[in-house]
């Protein structure tokens, strides 16, 4: 095997349809990309859902001396929270509770918010309700016997599923992961049959070099390998584009996201890494099954 | 080296034979004219040959191998001893005569030491001394087919197959063409050379297979191009 000669054919062929190459490239940069965006979001949605499930599930807004609820009747007295605390803490479903004071309450909200100081400007320490967090042990199936336990009770203010609240989140990332999935698996279809035909017209420019080398009995590894490596390359080179976006998506988009949503759940650079790598492996064996496929057609005994 | 046992051809969608139960074989080291009007069956009786076809009925056995038996695999080493040249050369424009002659080595995998050792003694051979670096379009046609036969027989075949080689070339040029093909028939090598140049094959006075509608109608050891059978 002269992989000199080899490479000089890769090279050769990859010039004589630059229009169909740079094209090629684009289409499967952009749709390993997608794809890899897609399983970005997974991993985002992954996270965040575990890191969530091991907080708090549900909130019990307790009165203040302001409160709109006319369920309210002035702030909660020492004896109702003591009455709830101990209604919650008995309940088997219960796995702890924790109280929030107003203070506690109004330090978290100054951090949340660290970010909106005009924001936090606005709000007093009396306007933050203070709260029992509860953490249930299956927070799916005993929601609402917890919620309905203590929701009208005296002192209650308002209780609050988190899960509720996150769902809506996760509905809105779930929906990003598929928009980009589908597109993504469009930009795939596109991309097998740019690399067929790419490697069609390849297979065409050369055919008078092709029929000579079968002539004089080049093996048919040997006459196809050039443009089984010249699609395998051009792969490589979409994915090396792909993993630039990719690095761009994780650094721009999905670390912007979760500012927005001011939680502290990052994917970590070997997340990252994963998916290139996944991605690489789509690239090199799409290109270079459909190139292989291709050839079988094109390039006969 | 070349047995053809009872060899019927019919294209697909195509009711007349391309051959007909022929039944011939050549020897090594034999010279033989195939004759005959276009359409009588002389490409594809090369085509059989290099395994580019297969027959519809009869058996082929080329250089000891039936043809039958040979898997897709081992064609590639089959054509490795067979030569050919065409009445077009074939040859690749954007290479040099040398470049044009080492491809045919440099696809088999033979090492360079080899390639740079054997293409001038063969371009010697075809008597293209000095043209190493010509391309193709700076050469006349009898030149360019010198190079194609260089390039067919860089690799020592056992058979030289050649189709109408001095079919788009004139008279006196086509005199040195068959010079270089004795030349290499003298070295060993069965050549079996398709034309309707029947002043050539009156001049060499060999071996002469006529075909008509895939039939061999004659076969004569000194024969001339139009003798009546």
């Amino acid at each position: 095997m002269r992989s000199n000669f080899v490479f000089q054919e890769i090279w050769v062929g990859l010039r004589r349809n630059l229009t169909m190459t740079v094209a090629l490239v684009v289409v499967v940069a952009i749709s390993l990309s997608l794809l890899g965006t897609g399983l970005l979001f997974v991993k985002q949605v992954d996270s965040t859902r575990t890191y969530w499930q091991s907080k708090v599930q549900i909130s019990v807004y307790l009165c203040t001396a302001d409160s709109a609820n006319s369920a309210c009747k002035g702030a909660v007295t020492p004896a109702q929270q003591a009455q709830l605390q101990q209604t919650l803490t008995s309940m088997p479903q219960v796995e702890n509770v924790a109280y929030v004071s107003q203070a506690q309450a109004y330090a978290l909200f100054k951090q949340d918010f660290s970010n909106d100081q005009s924001y936090v400007s606005t709000v007093k320490e009396s306007d933050m309700p203070p709260s029992f967090e509860v953490k249930l042990r299956n927070p799916e199936a005993d929601y609402q016997i917890v919620s309905s336990a203590v929701s009208g009770a005296p002192g209650v203010d308002s209780v609050i599923d988190e899960e509720t609240i996150l769902t809506k989140f996760y509905r809105l990332l779930d929906g990003a992961r598929n928009a980009v999935v589908v597109v993504a698996l469009i930009l795939i279809v596109a991309a097998i049959l740019l690399v067929a035909n790419t490697i069609r017209l390849s297979a065409f420019n050369r055919r008078r070099e092709t029929g000579i080398m079968r002539l004089v009995g080049a093996s048919n590894f040997y006459i196809q390998l050039p443009f089984l490596l010249e699609g395998v390359l051009a792969g490589l080179l979409g994915w090396v584009l792909s993993a630039a976006l990719l690095i761009g998506v994780k650094s721009l988009l999905l670390n912007n996201l979760q500012q927005y949503f001011s939680y502290n759940v990052g994917l970590s650079a070997s997340d990252l890494v994963e998916v290139i790598v996944l991605a690489m492996c789509v690239g090199v064996l799409l290109c270079g099954v459909t190139s292989f496929l291709t050839l079988r057609r094109y390039l006969r005994v | 080296m070349i047995n053809f046992d009872n060899v019927t051809k019919i294209y697909p969608n195509q009711n007349r034979a391309a051959l007909e139960n022929v039944d011939l074989a050549v020897n090594k080291g034999e010279f033989v004219f195939l004759v005959g009007p276009s359409g009588s069956g002389k490409s594809t009786f090369l085509r059989l040959i290099l395994k580019e076809e297969r027959p519809s009925e009869g058996r082929i056995h080329v250089a000891g191998k039936d043809l039958a038996r040979l898997t897709n695999w081992n064609v590639p080493k089959l054509r490795r001893r067979i030569g050919c040249v065409f009445q077009d050369f074939r040859l690749l424009p954007n290479k040099n005569v040398y470049q044009n002659v080492a491809f045919a080595l440099e696809v088999i995998g033979k090492p360079r030491r080899f390639i740079r050792r054997v293409v001038p003694e063969v371009i010697d051979l075809v008597g293209l001394e000095g043209k190493h670096e010509r391309m193709p379009d700076e050469l006349s046609g009898g030149e360019q087919q010198r190079v194609a036969m260089a390039r067919a027989f860089v690799n020592r075949p056992m058979i030289l197959l050649a189709d109408e080689p001095t079919g788009n070339i004139d008279p006196a040029t086509s005199i040195g063409i068959m010079k270089v093909l004795d030349r290499i028939n003298r070295t060993g090598t069965t050549v079996v050379m398709a034309t309707h140049d029947a002043a050539i094959v009156d001049s060499m006075r060999k071996r002469v297979i006529e075909l008509e509608y895939g039939k061999v109608v004659r076969d004569q050891v000194r024969g001339v191009y139009g003798q009546a059978y």
